[in-house]
């Protein structure tokens, strides 16, 4: 297989790689400066961020899982990813090019796993996603009020991309999909009592906002610190492409 | 004072600084990154009229100050928020002497707030209180993910800073302005997350808890506590001015705020010289929700703008407010009813997000 080709699945591979904050592809985002192949059918893949502050936890995430799906490819040689112009740019590529693991990288900073961490963002991504559906739904039928919510289940759920959305998001938390599941659920899948339902939903609205909020930001500050970076930014879909994360890592 | 269609606006700027980032005050690599991330905010967000070049940028000095503040920026009183950053400049980023300098020769028109570290202990403890005693504090800003050491990064709930925010207690510093940043210990958290204020404000109920950029990026956890904890308040750094690049986006972050809190609790902040205020509050008295999006947010009244431009921040530094300024204490807009909202918040147990 040509190099090129290689080049282009690296890209493809790299889709699957999230933001966890902004539940977005980082190949949307502008993150991936650039892919080369080398030698030996080697990648060379370099990372950017929009601030050299952005948090160091979620940098690393993107970083070390850019590796494993490189490094997943079946014809790719040797690998490396390189974070450019952060805080922790020599730390967190040392770390990568021994494979030292989230521990091995940072040291004492670290003390278990970054797997809470990415929970957490994918609870908000849900519940993000669970308002999205649910107040489309709201707008398409004024009649319907909001402790009705707790009726509805995925199956009343125009197939829309935001629907799409809302069962990768629950895929990825382990939560039924079936046509029966009820839709305006906890973090345990568990349906809110009736007289919970506006609050909740007004919390999954605020968290919506926030997430989306973050990610334009980030966009446009990625545009100031690297204004080529504009040509590589697909604009925000409300329905992020679907992507398979890594593996689950315990380092 | 701002004046407009009939109005008067008393402006208190909640946060402002006087910074000195200049190559030659930089301590290493990161210091030059700190402040190129300010400026990239600052080219980002601002209109392209009020950018200022690079190099002013790093450091501006107190008549620069003077003038965009007061003379060109329509504010009444401003309140230093320094960071130290100590691991990043050889001075410190925030120059305290200078500011300090000028706060004195201005007692009407500024006052100087100081900043501590937890992680000095003891130590840190005999320093606030002379600090304390020379400043006259009446405040402090914590910047939690200041680098100290090895450590990059405090929360509030720690032990050493609960012993920092007893003795702030005791030496009458009230207001406490929280300002997280990226780096926290251990790396395994969110460092953005403030359910450390949550428990601090607690456990602090005479203290005030004034958390920056409304808890951007993680609005929606800082909504969350605020609505539970009466002494939480919102500072508008960094989120005002998205009023000019997405102004439908900083309508949902003011209607949320205004739905969760309510409007006595926010404040409006520059967060000079990040941006200046003069265009920020023209824009703010100008703003309104955008039509289309009333069904979600009702409109602002001009009741509300008073109090976040100045009213609220007034009453918590107990600065005095010109006659014809202030707003019947009786008279909360029609947002402020609908605020009722959440009240059930307090009665749920556990926050969506969290196990």
């Amino acid at each position: 297989m040509p190099t090129g080709a290689l080049e282009q699945r690296a890209r493809e591979a790299l889709d699957a790689v999230l933001d966890p904050e902004l539940d977005e592809p980082i190949t949307d985002l502008g993150f991936v400066r650039s892919v080369e192949t080398g030698p030996d059918r080697g990648l060379t893949v370099h990372l950017r961020l929009p601030t050299s502050f952005c948090s160091p936890n979620f940098a690393y995430l993107m970083a070390s899982d850019a590796k494993d799906v490189l490094a997943a490819l079946p014809d790719a040689g040797p690998v490396t990813v390189l974070l450019d112009d952060h805080h922790d740019s020599d730390l967190i590529n040392r770390g990568l090019a021994a494979d030292a693991g989230y521990r091995g990288t940072f040291g004492a900073e670290a003390e278990e796993s970054l797997e809470e961490l990415r929970l957490v963002f994918r609870l908000k991504a849900h519940a993000a996603a669970m308002e999205r559906a649910l107040t489309a739904l709201l707008r398409q039928d004024p009649a319907r009020t909001e402790e009705e919510l707790h009726d509805v289940v995925l199956g009343d759920l125009p197939d829309t991309a935001a629907t799409r959305a809302l069962l990768r998001r629950r895929e990825a938390l382990g939560l039924g999909t079936a046509p029966s599941e009820p839709v305006l659920v906890d973090d345990d899948g568990r349906p809110f009592p009736p007289d919970e339902i506006p609050l909740r939903l007004r919390f999954a609205r605020a968290i919506r906002v926030s997430i989306d909020g973050n990610a334009h930001f980030c966009r446009g500050l990625l545009r100031t610190r690297y204004p080529e970076s504009a040509a590589d930014q697909s604009p925000r879909a409300t329905d992020p492409r679907p992507a398979t994360l890594p593996k689950e890592k315990t380092s | 004072m701002y004046s407009k269609d009939g109005e008067n606006y008393f402006i208190v700027d909640a946060h402002i600084a006087l910074w000195d980032a200049r190559p030659e005050n930089q301590l290493n690599i990161h210091g030059k990154q700190f402040i190129d991330c300010f400026y990239d905010y600052h080219r980002n967000l601002s209109p392209e009229s009020e950018v200022w070049p690079y190099e002013e940028y790093l450091y501006y000095g107190g008549q620069r100050l003077m003038k965009d503040l007061f003379v060109d920026g329509y504010v009444d009183h401003a309140i230093f928020q320094p960071a130290r950053l100590g691991a990043f400049y050889r001075n410190g980023f925030g120059q305290t002497e200078e500011a300090f300098a000028l706060a004195r020769q201005h007692p009407d028109k500024l006052t100087y707030n100081h900043c501590w570290d937890p992680r000095y202990e003891e130590r840190g403890l005999d320093q606030l209180r002379r600090d304390a005693d020379r400043f006259q504090l009446k405040g402090a800003k914590l910047y939690t993910a200041e680098w100290h050491g090895d450590s990059r990064g405090y929360k509030l709930d720690d032990p050493w800073s609960y012993r920092y925010l007893e003795m702030a207690q005791e030496l009458g510093i009230k207001n406490i302005h929280v300002h997280k940043g990226p780096t926290i210990r251990p790396l395994d958290l969110d460092a953005f997350d403030v359910a450390d204020v949550d428990k601090a404000a607690t456990d602090f109920p005479e203290l005030n808890f004034v958390v920056e950029h409304c808890g951007l990026p993680r609005l929606e956890d800082f909504c969350w506590i605020a609505t539970q904890e009466p002494n939480v308040h919102a500072g508008l750094a960094v989120a005002i001015p998205f009023i000019h690049t997405r102004p439908r986006y900083f309508a949902q972050i003011i209607g949320e705020l205004l739905y969760w809190l309510d409007e006595n609790r926010i404040q409006f902040s520059s967060d000079y010289a990040l941006w200046t205020p003069r265009w920020l509050i023209e824009r703010f008295v100008d703003f309104q929700i955008p039509e289309n999006m009333q069904d979600e947010y009702p409109p602002i009244t001009v009741e509300q703008k008073k109090k976040i431009l100045g009213l609220n921040a007034a009453a918590m530094y107990g600065i005095p407010v010109p006659a014809g300024a202030e707003v019947a204490a009786t008279a909360p807009g029609p947002a402020a009813s609908e605020a009722a909202g959440p009240a059930g918040a307090a009665s749920v147990a556990a926050q969506p997000t969290e196990e």
